[in-house]
């Protein structure tokens, strides 16, 4: 545990990523199975313990500490899991003889109603930095600034291993990867065979100012859905969602009705009422993730389908390694055997130029469609985000000047800036209502603008929140914009980030609720 | 809290001494004052008549200039203002603080100002003195504050320099008072290299060098050629940390000693890499067990987190009270 413990405190002061990765991998290196692999786990966020949580951890921590002392402590440090690290009385010098495997190995048994005992006998025996390094094992929530991509990298480069050959089996290993690390270690590959198991995406960068050839590149819809990988073998069927998340049981209507084998990227919409073969919103297939079941109910006002973008493995057979233009023909070959109610083809956009393409681009009408997305006619299918492959090219975000209204701290490395705006346009009784809440899109010196503002103009105190004299114009940008009933103002915001501050603009001049409802799709 | 003013009273401004009309650590010009220590919230200009310590006096001297009417005083040594007994008495804070004793009509009044109990080779050490009222403060008045031992930061300062031989490392640590004790715990600890200092931090370790603190070899950076600066220990006022005046040091580890250090948000927001937990003030334990030693029969609170004393004091049956004082900063770091 102290080695994990020095680990996580190390990383949380690390900036650079090289020197992250460097720290990760010689952890890994000299800590034996199966510490390191659940370290491991810990750092993709693949460690998870369902009766641990965080209000087990605050449960623990009142029975030694009291209450008020408690909530004082907490609002100054601005992480639970910090601060019960910190104010746990040490009786005695701790010991801190607690391995993380058999800490782990507690926590996957533990009932739910025993957990603050436990993680309490374990507090009493680690200092202060192995205590935080439990908490945020414990609850499943690092947070120690590395991604689960990083965390990879380093396990690849501890072992000479190349980064997309660890991803590749990745998702079909489970934690703590013995297999993986004596792979690592000059054993064999660990062979996924015979079972459904995730392959990373092929990702896009986004098109900023330059052009491409069409005579290279091929055109796609850009569908405002969710990506989604089927993968059948045998009879086996598994939906995985972008980060790799199982979501098989979110959708019933799609995993019971994939006919053949093979592995198939596409996007997830759901039909429109009254606008079949049109995509509905994103809001109706937001409802439905992270479900475990869904009610017939749902299943009839939003039925699921899938529009096909590509195909990686067809039967049993690779494709990933052929470009794209003959993966492509396959999947269009592969389509008719698939019920037509559930599965289509995302078409290919017919253009003489790239200037053709942009009007196509710019006259499309369905809210289901975010842009274009350019493929490389040539490309193989790797994972990630390569340069000069795969590009989107997104529509131009809407925009609106509103007005700020509350600010509210932000948590992390903001935790002592207020960075959480709500801002809102006016409505037709000259009122200023509330129409979304934005907590990026600004440079770091804007924030710190940003911040002197609300402590400056603060008028009101509601909690952690602040009301701020309406005087601040923000240009906020968004995809699009919704019905809802979670504002007063019956609209909300899709992806709102701030554009720009507009402190040259007075506040009566923001814009009205009227004018964001005519851009509701 | 009493219907009849008492003898001392707090203001916004400062704590008033009525029968010697004097105030203690005013934050705005009064004909007579008592000071504490030289840190700027407490020690402002403009007064006419001061008392303080000696080593105080001096270092008001070197950074502010000088008032009409200095008066000295030792530790230890006491005056009669106008029937008030006054004297000085360590603080353990840094060279030439000060707790101000008072006593008038057989009522002991303690003003901590700012205070801390663990040694520190820099200053006199903390001196425990009984009263009635002890007037504290509360910087670091929350239970998650518990500052490690000085040599475990110290050893990993001196670790983290052998790691990094091709650059240096760079501790943003406070001028008066953090600096120096940065430097002399280093060479308790055996680090005799020489220690490098930006320009803001010379002059005070020369006047603590005159009052008889050892420091050892210090050199100025300004001046000195990037080579000779790979794996030194570099020290800066906080504020030089993300300046670009740092750009001239080779490949630099950030430090910082401050007692804020113990949150990890707090070192992170200022890009410190490697938080150093060493800190003035008293932590805690420190706060508590010091209520505790000296027992007196109220305890108020100046500045810091108060809420959580007043709590603490509280569930421990002791009778407090707050004074919101305005104008003190959270100084360990400036």
């Amino acid at each position: 545990m102290r080695a994990f413990a020095a680990l996580v405190t190390q990383l949380g002061y690390t900036r650079s990523r090289n020197a992250k990765v460097a720290l990760i991998a010689d952890y890994l290196r000299a800590t034996p199975d199966p510490d390191r692999g659940w370290a491991l786990a810990a750092l993709t966020g693949e460690a998870d313990f369902s009766a641990v949580k965080a209000s087990a951890v605050r449960t623990m921590a009142m029975e030694r500490v009291d209450p008020e002392l408690f909530r004082l402590s907490r609002d100054f440090v601005g992480d639970t899991a910090e601060t019960v690290a910190l104010i746990w009385p040490e009786t005695a010098t701790p010991t801190n003889d607690l391995r993380l495997a058999d800490a782990v190995d507690a926590f996957a048994t533990v009932s739910r109603a025993r957990a603050p005992a436990l993680l309490a006998d374990y507090m009493d025996r680690l200092d202060s930095e192995g205590r935080y390094a439990l908490i945020k094992l414990a609850t499943g929530a690092m947070r120690v600034g590395i991604s689960a991509r990083l965390a990879k990298t380093a396990f690849a480069q501890a072992f000479g291993l190349d980064v997309d050959a660890v991803e590749e089996v990745w998702h079909a290993l489970a934690p703590p990867y013995a297999s993986l690390f004596a792979w690592g270690e000059g054993g064999p590959r660990p062979d996924p065979e015979g079972t459904p198991y995730f392959r990373p995406f092929m990702l896009a960068h986004p098109l900023e100012d330059g052009t491409v050839d069409l005579a290279d590149y091929a055109a796609e819809w850009k569908w405002d859905g969710i990506r989604i990988q089927i993968v059948r073998i045998g009879d086996q069927v598994k939906l995985f969602s972008r980060g790799g998340d199982d979501i098989t049981l979110a959708f019933p209507d799609i995993a019971q009705h994939m006919p053949v084998e093979g592995v198939f990227d596409g996007e997830l919409l759901v039909r429109g009422e009254a606008q079949m073969g049109e995509a509905a919103s994103f809001n109706a297939l937001q409802q439905r993730l992270g479900r475990k079941t869904v009610s017939a109910k749902m299943l009839a006002e939003a039925p699921a389908f899938v529009r096909l973008y590509d195909l990686l493995i067809d039967g049993r057979e690779d494709l990933r390694s052929l470009p794209w233009h003959i993966r492509r023909t396959r999947l269009e070959a592969k389509v008719p055997a698939l019920p037509a109610d559930r599965f289509d083809l995302s078409q290919v956009i017919e253009a003489a130029d790239f200037v053709e393409l942009g009007r196509i681009r710019d006259g499309a009408r369905d809210a289901a469609i975010e842009g274009v997305m350019l493929k490389r006619r040539d490309s193989l299918y790797v994972p990630g985000r390569r340069v000069g492959l795969w590009y989107k090219w997104k529509r131009d975000p809407l925009t609106a000047d509103c007005v700020m209204m509350y600010a509210q701290r932000g948590s992390g490395k903001r935790s002592s800036f207020y960075s959480d705006y709500t801002f809102g346009c006016w409505n037709d009784e000259g009122e200023l209502v509330p129409v979304g809440k934005a907590y990026s899109g600004f440079s770091d010196s804007e924030l710190k603008w940003l911040d002197k503002f609300v402590r400056q103009n603060t008028v009101n105190r509601f909690g952690p929140v602040r009301e701020v004299e309406k005087s601040l114009v923000l240009e906020v940008a968004f995809d699009s914009i919704h019905e809802s009933k979670r504002h007063k103002s019956g609209i909300a915001m899709r992806f709102p980030r701030i554009a720009r501050l507009r402190r040259d603009k007075p506040a009566s001049e923001a814009d009205t609720v009227a004018a964001l409802r005519a851009f509701i799709t | 809290m009493n219907a009849s003013p008492h003898w001392i009273e707090p203001f916004p401004h400062g704590i008033y001494v009525r029968p010697a009309d004097a105030w203690i650590d005013p934050s705005r010009p009064v004909p007579r004052a008592l000071i504490t220590h030289g840190h700027a919230d407490h020690a402002r200009g403009g007064h006419q008549a001061v008392w303080a310590t000696p080593e105080t006096l001096d270092i008001i001297n070197l950074r502010y200039g000088r008032y009409d009417g200095e008066n000295a005083v030792g530790y230890g040594e006491s005056v009669d203002l106008n029937g008030v007994q006054v004297s000085f008495h360590p603080a353990g804070h840094v060279l030439g603080s000060a707790q101000i004793r008072l006593e008038y009509q057989g009522e002991t009044v303690v003003v901590t100002g700012d205070f801390k109990r663990r040694p520190d080779p820099s200053c006199a050490p903390f001196e425990l003195v009984p009263c009635d009222i002890f007037i504290t403060e509360a910087t670091f008045g929350l239970p998650v504050f518990r500052h490690p031992p000085t040599p475990d930061e110290i050893a990993k300062l001196i670790a983290m320099l052998e790691a990094h031989p091709q650059g240096c490392v760079l501790v943003g640590a406070y001028a008066l008072g953090k600096a120096q004790r940065v430097i002399a715990e280093l060479r308790d600890a055996g680090f005799n290299d020489p220690i490098y200092l930006h320009g803001a931090l010379e002059k005070m370790c020369a006047l603590y060098a005159d009052h008889g603190i050892d420091l050892g070899e210090l050199r100025p950076v300004a001046g000195t050629d990037k080579s000779e600066l790979m794996g030194r220990i570099i020290l800066a006022p906080p504020s030089a940390l993300a300046d670009r005046w740092s750009r001239r040091l080779p490949d630099p580890v950030t430090a910082m000693a401050s007692g804020w250090m113990r949150v990890r948000a707090r070192a992170r927001q200022r890009g410190v890499e490697l938080p150093l937990i060493i800190s003035d003030h008293a932590d805690w334990d420190e706060l508590t067990q010091t209520i505790r030693d000296v027992g007196p029969r109220e305890v108020w609170v100046t500045h810091g987190r108060e809420e959580a004393l007043l709590r603490w004091c509280q569930l421990h049956q002791i009778r407090a009270r707050a004074l919101a004082l305005v104008g003190r900063e959270d100084e360990d770091d400036a």
